[in-house]
Parts: C-alpha cells; sequence; structure tokens
C-alpha cells in the first residue's frame, strides 16, 4: 500500500508535464510555412494605442498600420498630402484642411472633417490626460482648455467648413504646421470611439478603428502582439503584404536571435552588444537608414564654471568625436557638428566651426586662458548603455585638458533631470533628442529657447528667442529656414550644448522578406516591405 | 493535520498583509519621479504630470503620504481591486495572464529537475566513484559554476540559432516544445543541487543498518534501493525541491527575457524599470504566496514520506 502511494506522488508531476504537453501540441505554433503568412515585426509593449495617448514608436509603428496620416514625408522630408488632398494657408495663421474623398473607417464609417475635430478636441482636453496633447498648443484655444476645470471642451481654433472641409487657426502664424500633421497625434477618430461626445469609448484601445491601409484583426493581446490584416476599402496605396504581426518583445537580443533563425522578419534596432557580428551574421540583409535623433553634452550654465562661452568651446575642442564614434559605437552613429540633424531641410554641416575640429593644443591654450574649473564631472543615466562613451570622453578631457574628470551614473535619467531641474551640480550632462516632426524649429525650440520645454541648462537668449519667432511668422519655408539658421548661428557662439553624435537606425530582417525600410521615426513603412 | 494545515494558512494571510506593506514601503522609498521613468527622456507636459499625478495620488509623500496610498492600495486590495499599472491596465488582468505561462514554465524546470536530478544522483550513489560518478561531478560542478546569464544565451545561441533544434524563443502562447528549452535552462541549476544531494542522501542509506537487514533477508536490490532507500532519502532532496518551486518562478526575470517568455519576471522587470510600484507589489505578494504554499506542501510531504511525523 505504502509503496503505491509513494509512486502517485512520483507520478504526480509526470503527469502534470504530459497534461501540458497535450495542452501544447493543441495550441500549435503558427506563422511557419504559409507563403501568405503576415510579416512579423519586432515592438516593445505599446504604452497606449489611442493617437492622441500614443508617443513612443512600438505604439505609433501600430498606429501607422491602422491609420493613414494627412500628410506623409518624401526623400526630402517635406510634407506632401495622403489623406489630405490640400493643405493650404495665405497667411500661415489659418490654415483650410481638405480630405480626399472615398476614406471609410474600418467599421464602415465615412470619414469627415468632424472625425478629425472631435479627436483632436479630445487629445487637447487636459482632463483627459493625453501624452501627445502638447502638439495642439499651437492652436487658438489651446489655454481654455488646461488646468483641472478647463473654461472650454472644445478648442476654439477648430472650424467645420463641410463634410470634406475643415480650418485650423493657430495662436500665432507657424509656417511648419503642414509638417507638424504627419505626426500620429493628428489622425482622426470615427465615432464608434467615443461613447459620448468627448469620452472614449471603454476598450477602443484594445482593438483600435482606423481608416487606414489595415484593420485589426482580433484585439490587442498584451505582452504578446497585435495583428492586423489588409483593409480591402482602403481608397490610397494598397500594401503588399496581407497583414502584420507585430510582435512583443522585453528585450532585444532574443528578438535578434528570432531574426537569425527566420522565426522573425523585421527587427528595428540592432541590440549593441550583436552590432559587431550583425553585419556577418545577416549579411545584405543588415541595413543602416538615417535617423533624427541627436547626442549632446549639455552645460548648466547657470553655474558660474561653465558660464563662459570659451570654457565650453575649449572641452568641445578636447573631444575626438570620430575616434569615440568608431572604436566605440563601431560606425553605428554618426559624429555631429551642428545642433539640428541632416534629416531636416535647412541643415548645414559643421556649424560649430572650430569648435568642431579636434585640436588639443589649441584647446588646452583656451581652457587655460578662460580659467576652466579643474575638476569635470560627466552625469549620464546607467540604464542606457551610455558608460563606454562617457568614459571615452573623461579620458580624453583628462588627456587632453589636463584636468580630472569622473563620469556619474545617475540610475535613471529621471533622476539626472530631478537633480539638474534643482540645480544641483552634475557638471556636464548628457541628453538625446528625437525630433516629432521634421524641422529646424523642432531641434531649436524645445531645447534652447528662454520658456523651452527641454531647456534644462538655463540658457536663454532674447535674440534667438526673436529669431526663431520672426521664422515662424515667415511667409515661406525657405525664408523660415534663413531665420532659423541665423538662430543656430547663435548657439554656435554660446555653445550651450555640445553636438557629439547623430542616430542612425541599424536594423536587420530575416531571409523572408524584402523592400525593408525603417523612416526617421523608427517605423518600418508597411507600404513598401514584401514577402520575398 | 487539518488543524495544522488550518493554522498555517491563517499565518499565510498575515504574511500576505506584512509583505505588501514591506514591498510598498520598499518601492515607496527607491521611487524617484514614476512618471518621468515611464515617459524615459521625452519631456513630460505639465497637463499629464498633472493628471497621472492625480490619479495614482503620487503627490502624497513623506510618512503620512505613504501611509495615505497604502491603505488606499489596501482597501482596493480587500475588495480583490489590485489596481492599475502607470499605462492604465488592469493589474490583476496583468497577472492572469503572467502565473500560467510561468507556472508552466516552473513545472517544466521542476520535472526536468526530478527526472533528471534525482534520477542521475541515485545512479552515481550506487556506482559510487565510477566513471558515472565522476562525470556528473564535473558537470554540475559547471553547470553551477555558470550564472543563468550567460547560459541562458549560450543555450539559445547554440540549440536555437546554430543547430536550430528548438525554437530560439518561445512568445505568447508558447507550446510545450518552445517552453523546453528555457524550462531546461531554468531547472539546471536545481538539478545540479537536487543531483549532489540525492547522491549523499542515498549514498549515506546504503550503509544504514537497515539495507544491511534488508540485504541479509534477501530482498532484491532494486526492491532495497527503489523503495526503502529512496523513500529515506528523499526528505532533503524535498525540502529542497519545495524552496526551489518558488526560486524557480521568482528567478525567471532572466531566463523569461532570453527567451522573450511573457510571465511573472518579464512583469516584474518592466515594473522595477517603470518604477510602477503597485505592480510590483502585486507580483511579489503572490509570489510571497506561492513560497509559503509550497512550503506548506513540502511539511505536508515529510509526513507522508516518513510516517513517524505528525502533525497537530
Amino acid at each position: 500500500m505504502r509503496v503505491r502511494r509513494l509512486a502517485a506522488w512520483a507520478a504526480l508531476p509526470l503527469a502534470v508535464t504530459l497534461g501540458l504537453t497535450a495542452c501544447g501540441s493543441g495550441g500549435g505554433s503558427g506563422g511557419a510555412g504559409n507563403p501568405d503568412a503576415a510579416v512579423r515585426i519586432e515592438i516593445a509593449e505599446p504604452q497606449h494605442l489611442v493617437p492622441t495617448n500614443t508617443n513612443e514608436t512600438s505604439g505609433s509603428q501600430v498606429l501607422s498600420a491602422l491609420f493613414s496620416p494627412l500628410v506623409d514625408y518624401d526623400e526630402a522630408n517635406k510634407p506632401h498630402e495622403v489623406a489630405a488632398d490640400s493643405v493650404t494657408t495665405s497667411d500661415n495663421k489659418v490654415w483650410t484642411i481638405k480630405l480626399k474623398p472615398g476614406y471609410t473607417f474600418h467599421n464602415g464609417e465615412k470619414v469627415t472633417a468632424d472625425n478629425y475635430i472631435d479627436a483632436w478636441n479630445y487629445g487637447a482636453y487636459a482632463p483627459n490626460g493625453q501624452n501627445s496633447s502638447y502638439f495642439f498648443e499651437k492652436v487658438a484655444g489651446y489655454d481654455d482648455l488646461q488646468g483641472e476645470t478647463p473654461k472650454a471642451k472644445t478648442l476654439s481654433g477648430l472650424q467645420k467648413v463641410d463634410d470634406l472641409t475643415f480650418t485650423v487657426t493657430l495662436n500665432e502664424p507657424y509656417v511648419d504646421f503642414k509638417s507638424m500633421l504627419g505626426y500620429t497625434a493628428f489622425y482622426p477618430l470615427p465615432e464608434a470611439a467615443f461613447s459620448a461626445p468627448g469620452v472614449l469609448a471603454e476598450g477602443y484601445e484594445q482593438a483600435p478603428i482606423g481608416q487606414g491601409p489595415f484593420k485589426m484583426k482580433g484585439s490587442w493581446q498584451h505582452d504578446a502582439k497585435v495583428e492586423v490584416e489588409r483593409y480591402d476599402a482602403f481608397p490610397g496605396q494598397q500594401p503588399k503584404v496581407a497583414g502584420v504581426e507585430f510582435r512583443i518583445y522585453q528585450q532585444p537580443t532574443a528578438a535578434y536571435a528570432d531574426v537569425l533563425s527566420d522565426n522573425l522578419d523585421v527587427i528595428k534596432t540592432i541590440p549593441t552588444e550583436n552590432l559587431s557580428t550583425a553585419a556577418t551574421d545577416l549579411g545584405d540583409r543588415y541595413q543602416e537608414s538615417p535617423a533624427s535623433s541627436l547626442q549632446v553634452l549639455a552645460f548648466p550654465t547657470f553655474q558660474e564654471e561653465f558660464s563662459k562661452p570659451e570654457v565650453r568651446k575649449a572641452i568641445s575642442m578636447a573631444i575626438d568625436r570620430d575616434e569615440i564614434t568608431k572604436s566605440i559605437f563601431k560606425d553605428s552613429q554618426r559624429p555631429a557638428r551642428s545642433f539640428v540633424s541632416p534629416v531636416v531641410a535647412g541643415y548645414r554641416e559643421n556649424t560649430i566651426g572650430t569648435a568642431g575640429a579636434f585640436d588639443p593644443v589649441k584647446a588646452k591654450a583656451m581652457y587655460e586662458a578662460a580659467g576652466g574649473p579643474k575638476k569635470i564631472e560627466l552625469s549620464y543615466n546607467g540604464d542606457g548603455g551610455h558608460k563606454d562613451w562617457i568614459d571615452a570622453t573623461c579620458n580624453q578631457l583628462k588627456a587632453n585638458l589636463g584636468v580630472d574628470c569622473v563620469g556619474t551614473a545617475e540610475p535613471k535619467f529621471a533622476d539626472l533631470l530631478t537633480k539638474v531641474k534643482k540645480k544641483q551640480p552634475v557638471g556636464l550632462f548628457r541628453m538625446g533628442w528625437v525630433m516629432d516632426y521634421p524641422s529646424m524649429e523642432n531641434y531649436l525650440g524645445p531645447l534652447y529657447s528662454s520658456t523651452g520645454s527641454s531647456n534644462y541648462y538655463g540658457y536663454s537668449n532674447p535674440e534667438f528667442d526673436k529669431l526663431l519667432a520672426e521664422g515662424a511668422r515667415a511667409a515661406t519655408e525657405d525664408e523660415a529656414i534663413k531665420k532659423y539658421q541665423a538662430a543656430e548661428d547663435l548657439l554656435a557662439q554660446d555653445m550651450p550644448v555640445i553636438p557629439l553624435r547623430y542616430g542612425q537606425n541599424n536594423f536587420g530582417h530575416s531571409t523572408k522578406v524584402k523592400n525593408v525600410h525603417v523612416d526617421l521615426f523608427d517605423r518600418v513603412d508597411l507600404l513598401k516591405i514584401e514577402l520575398a | 493535520m487539518l488543524r495544522f494545515i488550518l493554522r498555517r494558512l491563517l499565518q499565510m494571510v498575515l504574511a500576505f498583509f506584512g509583505t505588501t506593506l514591506i514591498v510598498y514601503a520598499l518601492m515607496f522609498a527607491g521611487q524617484g519621479d514614476p512618471i518621468q521613468a515611464l515617459a524615459g527622456e521625452r519631456p513630460v507636459t505639465p497637463a499629464q504630470r498633472a493628471y497621472l499625478t492625480e490619479k495614482y495620488h503620487l503627490d502624497a509623500t513623506g510618512v503620512g503620504g505613504f501611509f495615505y496610498r497604502y491603505f488606499n492600495y489596501l482597501g482596493g486590495l480587500v475588495q480583490g481591486d489590485l489596481g492599475q499599472s502607470l499605462t492604465g491596465r488592469q493589474i490583476s488582468d496583468i497577472l492572469a495572464a503572467a502565473w500560467p505561462v510561468t507556472l508552466k514554465l516552473a513545472v517544466i524546470a521542476m520535472a526536468v529537475t526530478v527526472i533528471f536530478g534525482v534520477t542521475a544522483g541515485v545512479i552515481a550513489a550506487i556506482r559510487r566513484s565510477g566513471v558515472f560518478d565522476h562525470a556528473t561531478l564535473v558537470l554540475t560542478l559547471l553547470v553551477l559554476g555558470i550564472p543563468t546569464i550567460v547560459l541562458a544565451p549560450l543555450a539559445q545561441y547554440f540549440f536555437g540559432v546554430r543547430w536550430p533544434i528548438f525554437p530560439p524563443t518561445a512568445g505568447a502562447q508558447p507550446s510545450f516544445y518552445a517552453l523546453l528549452l528555457p524550462g531546461i535552462v531554468l531547472g539546471s541549476l536545481s538539478l545540479a543541487t537536487a543531483l549532489r544531494l540525492t547522491r549523499t542522501s542515498v549514498t549515506e542509506n546504503l550503509r544504514a543498518d537497515y539495507v544491511r537487514t534488508a540485504r541479509s533477508k534477501g530482498l532484491r536490490r532494486r526492491r532495497i534501493v527503489g523503495v526503502h532507500v529512496l523513500r529515506n532519502s528523499l526528505i532533503p532532496v524535498i525540502t529542497f525541491l519545495g524552496v526551489e518551486l518558488g526560486n524557480l518562478m521568482g528567478g525567471a526575470i532572466i531566463t523569461e527575457g532570453v527567451f522573450n517568455v511573457p510571465g511573472v519576471g518579464f512583469n516584474l522587470f518592466r515594473g522595477i524599470r517603470t518604477e510602477d510600484g503597485p505592480l510590483v507589489v502585486g507580483i511579489v505578494s503572490v509570489l510571497v504566496v506561492v513560497y509559503l504554499l509550497s512550503n506548506l506542501v513540502v511539511d505536508v510531504l515529510y509526513a507522508v514520506l516518513d510516517p513517524r511525523i505528525r502533525y497537530e
């Protein structure tokens, strides 16, 4: 008897295992073997899937399948109409947007001007807590929608003309407004998205209804995948694949292993630890494309020892950017010598001039003449893989300026920002910038204007602010660019930050797909990708 | 026996609230700026900050703020509401999706440990100082010496990418086969320990008087080892396995990340990274309950293995 009882205990784990086997074989692994299968693209778990609430790349990648933007960008990153028929203005203040007829939402609703107006009002209304609400701050009436109990529920600057036309009135003339319209925040929402006017229906986010080339297949499976399939009634350019499976990964190394074994089709960012072998692993399936990001070292200009532009320039001259991008980043980023990225119109090479030319002798003489500090601290966030290049930069500063230099890691970027905002002495600190829309202004306004949202270094130059305002009010884009370039020249004189590197998309794909393009927003172009 | 189990279950309730308090306090103390952590390096607008601050009571700071937020959390917990993560998902939904996956993984790892570890341990003990004994000694030392953070990517590279025997990642709704490799990797560490433990324990018991008696009675060797010796040798192994079950679940952070298994470790990692207090507290509290339960099962198993042990 006892023996049998023991045997029963021992059999328990075995039985459970067998039971699991039975469950497993029923589920199947799917995907492989079917030539019409969807392409599989790696993303991280999106934070949100509501257009006005999505400002990270994974969510906007999914939304780019479900929605068609008003405008998109051409090779030169100038906007051209897609879902819009025309976007016109006479004074850069009142913009008339005419929609192309024939667009329908995936539930059959016709797309009208109201869908845009409702969606944008929802996004701008502060109590809705939308992440991208600041995109509407240029629209007239935005301030009335802010605060805990806003005065108004709708933007006074949005006016419907007819079913397919509406006007947008801005607070101030803004020449680049058309460029802004390509961003995720400006997608429309169907009536079905709202349970009452201004109230988003519960569960909309789990299966968003859009007007784009793909529609949802099932709903958002958290931590697992989001599947979409071709929407046949889409009047615009049809995609070349039947569907897309956005597969959610926590770690890019896992996605990379899957691409190597054809278990996944596209990885948008090859993890740093695999960069050195990616070219041999993938051959010509390893690709690069320009990205909009810019890495800088910023000065707390409010601190006495960094208040002189000569000190800041000398530090810039003592850094050998080319060497660091080559030896630390294996050329996966490019050295930067301007304040705007090459991906926007109006970019000029080497606007910082001599301050960007590596010249240790001159740098040291200039640094000593200006009385720079004997000890330099470089602060960075320890969770982003910045240690190597910070240490390399420190070593260069030690060798070239004869100063003592230490790299200080804060656990997260948030911790670093908290200290900087409190004006605690952190020394120089690293910052990265990714554009919201392709415009020079987006690299200048938020970062260096006196009231800029990300101006953490206390830089304030009335002349600079004035040039930016003039640029925004300019009659044409070309005139605006001239003003912005003049503003950039002022930055080059003052050097509130040291531009170091431009980013680059390093992506790879499996043998099952071809024509893979990753755009400036780190999104795979779903209209171009094809099965091989 | 029943009273014993009941008492333990009641203690568990207390332990559960105690851990939530401690974990909540730790998360609270370590919290910097969760709103900025969520946004990464993007600037956060004042409107968004105000919205999230109000929703999660992030403006309640200091000791008073801690207790305010903790009791708020407990109030929800008593009603079965684990709260929302910072991205607005119900934590109970996250847990409901993650636990079955992790449980599957842990059971596979456990099965690997029991089937291979205990069997090999017994064989090594019977053929002490033989080739098998020495070979397993070297192998287990090797496995014990390699941390999972190295072992998991290596196994993935060799058995998933280089020689594609297994799929390199498990992914969503993984099949049993896809979970096998992560399960073996996860179980390998406890397999090594279980093997050494079994070997020592069986070796000792083989020298015991009752074995000599059994042998002189003319019992077959298979019966002596399989019933008399093994049963007496399993007590330390069972103790170890009980604790290990909890370890397997909580310790799966690395394995689940490498093999992209959307389980508990996967979510815990994200929760810690984004300073998502409620999510971390929810996961850790359930982990504690699993530990307590598996320990209870071990205690009950003692009585099954050794009739001399009685609980009151």
